[in-house]
């Protein structure tokens, strides 16, 4: 007992130097694929968002919307939210990407070129798609919730001027929906940067797995593991700050 | 030149409610009419009807000779010619005084940015509050919001405006300004359907008062034969209780 405590008190910093140059790479991937996939969430998340709310005037419009877009967006969100993102990555890198990306008979590419690509960037492509499907699914519920909690007269004045529903949306009810999306939309992208460690299970090089490879080196544990540990706290840390800013920024306005 | 504004045998149902019960009523040109009535008889689902915004469960209403509940008329063209004040004003609290009004007049007439300015501020002047043209809506009173309202209603050059109980949220100290300035419109010879609890101002201003009740039009005259001689019991029950 009294030989770990000495232990923890005995951080061997050295073995961080040594491996510098492999948490930085780490930590830039990890950032890079955060960045990357909260702004492709957030597009796709605004689609899916919309195609929860689409409804029209007339009966058979109104069934089109239903079947084609309300519940096909509905089933897509409860099946990304209501498993886990670690068995959806593992899902897209064995069974998913294999279907896309295969030397034999790839639905999108074949031959020599998808084994090069699967090799080099197979771990970065799952990485990519599963956390933009995945936060794609929560952030279509914050655009939801968001458009949603907009006063209806909102909608009915913009329209009652003559604005079509998509310059009224674009114009009067995202603008005002998207500051109230703000607090829930940083809290979904610190979510993000954590879960971007579970891509470290295929093999992408991110900073979990910078960590897993220096201790697996020197089977020390305390150092790789506190480093990154700091290293996403202060991710968070600013990323928190950031959204705060953000907030200042654009809340003026908002009376309701 | 026909009616401005014909409504055919409307009705309206929500679910087995039904709040518009076969009304047929018509609003000519350059004329101002009142809707009075009951709360819950039917008001303001007419006057919604009439843009639009609620749709018809049968009938049939023609704004200038277009079908507004036919799925072939281009509902936004429509609502270009008809300017709408809502009764909790529903100014859009992400933009300034000045952009509430150009926003739409920007987008729709092809007006360039310096000519909706101009538009905005001679209508902001006309109603009274261009002082107000750079602030935030949250930071104006009940009156001012609502003027700024008709301000913006007014900026697509409609040639009818409808008023949905436009005094009804403002305290009573900031009616005045609002009638006032819809009664300056309707001396212009603005064509306006005005559901409205404002007896006075529709004795005063109406061409016709229009008195619904259970989603039923039970009266339409002049207000002298409405308020003195009504035909119905109930317009005279209803009377007696807001005069």
């Amino acid at each position: 007992m009294d030989a770990e405590i000495l232990w923890f008190g005995w951080f061997r910093a050295d073995i961080i130097q040594e491996y510098a140059e492999l948490f930085w790479t780490g930590l830039r991937m990890t950032v890079g694929v955060t960045v990357v996939c909260i702004l492709q969430g957030t597009l796709l998340g605004l689609v899916i968002g919309l195609a929860r709310l689409a409804d029209a005037r007339h009966a058979v419009a109104k069934t089109a919307c239903r079947v084609l877009l309300r519940w096909p967006a509905t089933v897509y969100v409860s099946f990304f939210r209501g498993t886990p993102l670690f068995v959806q990555i593992l899902l897209m890198h064995f069974a998913v990407v294999p279907l896309f990306l295969n030397p034999a008979d790839g639905w999108l590419i074949s031959g020599d070129l998808a084994r090069d690509l699967r090799q080099d960037y197979g771990a970065l492509i799952t990485g990519i798609v599963s956390l933009t499907l995945n936060s794609a699914a929560y952030i279509s519920e914050i655009f939801r919730a968001g458009i949603q909690s907009i006063d209806r007269g909102q909608m009915e004045a913009a329209r009652s001027l003559g604005l079509s529903h998509a310059r009224a949306m674009y114009h009067v009810v995202l603008p005002q929906a998207f500051r109230r999306m703000l607090p829930p939309l940083g809290n979904n992208a610190i979510a993000l940067l954590k879960d971007s460690s579970l891509v470290s299970a295929v093999g992408l090089a991110e900073l979990a797995y910078a960590a897993r490879t220096v201790a697996g080196a020197y089977s020390r544990y305390w150092e790789p593991y506190l480093t990154i540990s700091v290293m996403y706290w202060l991710l968070t840390l600013g990323l928190a700050w950031g959204v705060r800013h953000l907030e200042a920024r654009y809340g003026r306005g908002d009376s309701r | 030149m026909g009616a401005a504004i014909r409504v055919e045998h409307l009705s309206k149902r929500f679910g087995r409610l039904e709040v518009l019960r076969d009304v047929s009523c018509a609003v000519a040109e350059g004329e101002v009419v009142c809707i009075i009535g009951p709360s819950g008889s039917g008001k303001s689902t007419l006057l919604r009807c009439m843009n639009g915004l609620e749709e018809a469960s049968s009938g049939q209403v023609f704004v200038h000779g277009v079908a507004v509940h036919d799925r072939a008329t281009d509902l936004d063209t429509v609502r270009r010619e008809i300017g709408m004040v809502f009764q909790r004003f529903n100014l859009f609290p992400h933009k300034t005084v000045l952009e509430n009004i150009t926003l739409a007049p920007g987008l729709l007439r092809g007006l360039t940015a310096a000519e909706a300015r101009e538009r905005a501020e001679a209508l902001l002047a006309k109603v009274g509050v261009l002082e107000k043209r750079d602030a935030w809506p949250n930071q104006l009173s009940g009156g001012q919001q609502q003027r700024v309202a008709i301000a913006r209603a007014l900026a697509m050059q409609p040639k009818i405006m409808l008023f949905d109980e436009p005094t009804s949220s403002l305290d009573p100290e900031m009616v005045g300004e609002v009638l006032a300035v819809m009664q300056a419109l309707a001396e212009e010879g603005m064509t306006m359907a005005v559901v409205t609890h404002e007896m006075g101002f529709a004795r005063r201003v109406a061409d016709r008062v229009l008195f619904l009740d259970e989603g039923r039009l039970l009266e339409s005259g002049t207000p002298a034969e409405v308020f003195a001689q009504p035909r119905h019991e109930r317009t005279r029950q209803f009377l007696s209780r807001v005069l």
